[in-house]
């Protein structure tokens, strides 16, 4: 088995749709399962799928995406993107790809650690209590960077 | 390719999973087990004779499956099989390396 010289994933995430927050948990999943460290860092709007009330609200981008295949105007259109969500969650719920609750409470046990970005929080006027209770903690990016502390780390921005 | 395991002569593929799950036994899984460096309790055993029961259902094995198993939660699995639960758990059940991303 060639073994990899990836040891520790570090994800930042900073967009609130529904496409780059399953990214990031399906590779930070999937780093747990080859036995990779892995964290994740919610910044900016990435702050949406850590927030207890929004959460289970994440959409997909109809609009600005070409990769839809449709047109700008429609996917602006009222209740558009929250069809193709609809339609999305149900191709993965098929794969048995968890909600996002479920999924961040798998990656929490899994050992990924959950961070929460300072400045972030402190611009959206968010509250402890307003995010999850898996959180690790919140970090500045500072000490987001002191978590790169073994050879073999990799960040990558979301 | 053979592979001497527990002083038998066993097919395995390059990641030296079993190609024939009829040449398992609980010596092959315990000295598979050993090569990973886990030593094996009853709850190993437990989890494996779970993974297996879902291989010969031909269910999909997955992390999720895992927590609602019953059998085990999450972090009691990663505990068990460090670096790499899945991996190396299907390793010593002698059955296929799951395929799922997820």
């Amino acid at each position: 088995m060639s073994e990899t010289k990836v040891k520790k994933m570090l994800f930042i995430l900073s967009k609130g749709t529904l496409e780059n927050a399953y990214a990031a948990f399906v590779m930070a999943n999937g780093a747990r399962m080859e036995g990779i460290e892995a964290e994740l860092f919610f910044t900016f709007f990435g702050l949406e799928a850590i927030q207890k009330k929004k959460l289970e609200h994440l959409h997909v981008a109809t609009v600005g995406n070409p990769a839809m295949h449709m047109p700008t105007m429609l996917g602006g259109l009222p209740g558009v993107e929250a069809l193709a969500t609809k339609m999305m969650k149900k191709e993965m719920e098929k794969l048995d790809m968890p909600p996002v609750s479920e999924f961040l409470e798998i990656l929490s046990d899994s050992g990924c650690k959950l961070w929460g970005c300072k400045l972030a929080i402190d611009m959206f006027h968010l509250e402890r209590e307003d995010l999850i209770d898996e959180l690790d903690g919140i970090l500045t990016i500072g000490d987001f960077y002191n978590r790169a502390n073994e050879d073999g780390t990799h960040l990558l921005f979301i | 390719m053979k592979k001497a395991i527990a002083n038998k002569e066993i097919d395995v593929n390059e990641e030296g999973y079993l190609l024939d799950f009829s040449q398992w036994n609980k010596e092959v899984g315990e000295s598979l087990a050993e090569e990973n460096g886990i030593s094996m309790t009853d709850k190993h055993w437990e989890v494996i004779a779970y993974l297996q029961e879902k291989h010969h259902k031909e269910e999909a094995l997955s992390i999720r499956g895992i927590k609602k198993s019953g059998v085990i939660n999450i972090k009691e699995f990663y505990a068990l099989f460090p670096g790499g639960p899945l991996k190396k758990s299907t390793l010593i059940a002698g059955i296929p390396k799951p395929k799922s991303c997820i």
